[in-house]
């Protein structure tokens, strides 16, 4: 089964269920970006409260998807992350994810927003001369 | 069935061991190996910092079964001794073997195609591991002991 990704506005919002496969996790970085590429987004929230294991293999899938999402010009936040899960983390070495993060769903959605402003708003507004 | 050897004699008596074997062929197996290894260390008393660093260790080790040799198997063993409980994690296959596990064990080596941070990380994440490899038998032991 395919993990669901909402739009509220702007925003896709998906929520990373306990036990995710390999296969669901790639197919999750295909439909996001799809979505984007459609012009239907300018940023994601990838919401991990549920998530209690983020394994290398994870961890990359995850800063993958928000390089790409990034080069496309849009936003990728990741958030909820469990304490143990950002510990262990830690302790594996290396910078294991390389995105932005925020505390929880809403921390995400206010930082896209304020990303994608800062970079001088949505790409659907068209400037008014 | 291998065991790891016992390193005090006096505690054969005593000890109060548990193994749950998990076959590793498919994606879904190694959530199975995960949720295995996480109820294990709950069983025995273990926090979720730990269960979550088994976990995570678990997955690591069992999408390497998958990504080297494509099929293995994975043991939870977990042990209670007087003065202490153990949970250690086997991870058996027949595949190619480790071609240069001094670079396996290098942050950023990898001939799968990922990161290199798997064998590295289970190595930081645990308490004790040993590799024992050829073509046509690996076997990783990992382990973490705690007091009782």
């Amino acid at each position: 089964m395919r993990v669901p990704i909402l739009r509220l506005g702007r925003v896709l919002l998906t929520s990373l269920p306990s036990d995710l496969t390999d296969q669901q996790v790639m197919d999750l970085q295909i439909d996001a970006l799809a979505l984007i590429q459609a012009g239907k987004a300018d940023g994601l929230v990838i919401d991990i409260t549920a998530a209690d294991v983020v394994d290398s293999y994870m961890a990359r899938m995850l800063s993958e998807t928000a390089k790409m999402v990034t080069i496309m010009g849009g936003i990728a936040v990741l958030a909820g992350m469990r304490p143990a899960v950002a510990l262990t983390l830690v302790e594996m070495g290396q910078n294991m994810i390389h995105m932005e993060t925020a505390f929880d769903l809403e921390g995400g959605v206010a930082k896209v927003a304020r990303l994608v402003a800062s970079r001088g708003g949505r790409h659907d507004e068209v400037p008014t001369v | 069935m291998t065991k790891s050897p016992r390193s005090d004699p006096l505690d054969a008596v005593t000890r109060d061991e548990t193994v749950c074997v998990i076959p590793i062929r498919v994606q879904e197996d190694i959530l199975r190996a995960r949720q295995s290894s996480r109820g294990a260390a709950a069983a025995i008393g273990f926090g979720t910092v730990d269960q979550t660093r088994l976990a995570t260790v678990v997955s690591e080790l069992a999408r390497n079964i998958l990504t080297y040799a494509g099929t293995g198997e994975c043991r939870v063993v977990s042990r209670l001794t007087p003065v202490e409980r153990s949970i250690v994690i086997e991870m058996e296959d027949s595949g190619p073997g480790i071609d240069d596990i001094a670079d396996a064990m290098m942050p950023g080596y990898s001939t799968g195609g990922g990161l290199g941070l798997g064998l590295p990380a289970v190595h930081k994440l645990m308490d004790h591991m040993s590799v024992e490899t050829r073509p046509g038998r690996t076997l990783i032991q990992a382990s973490m002991a705690r007091r009782r």
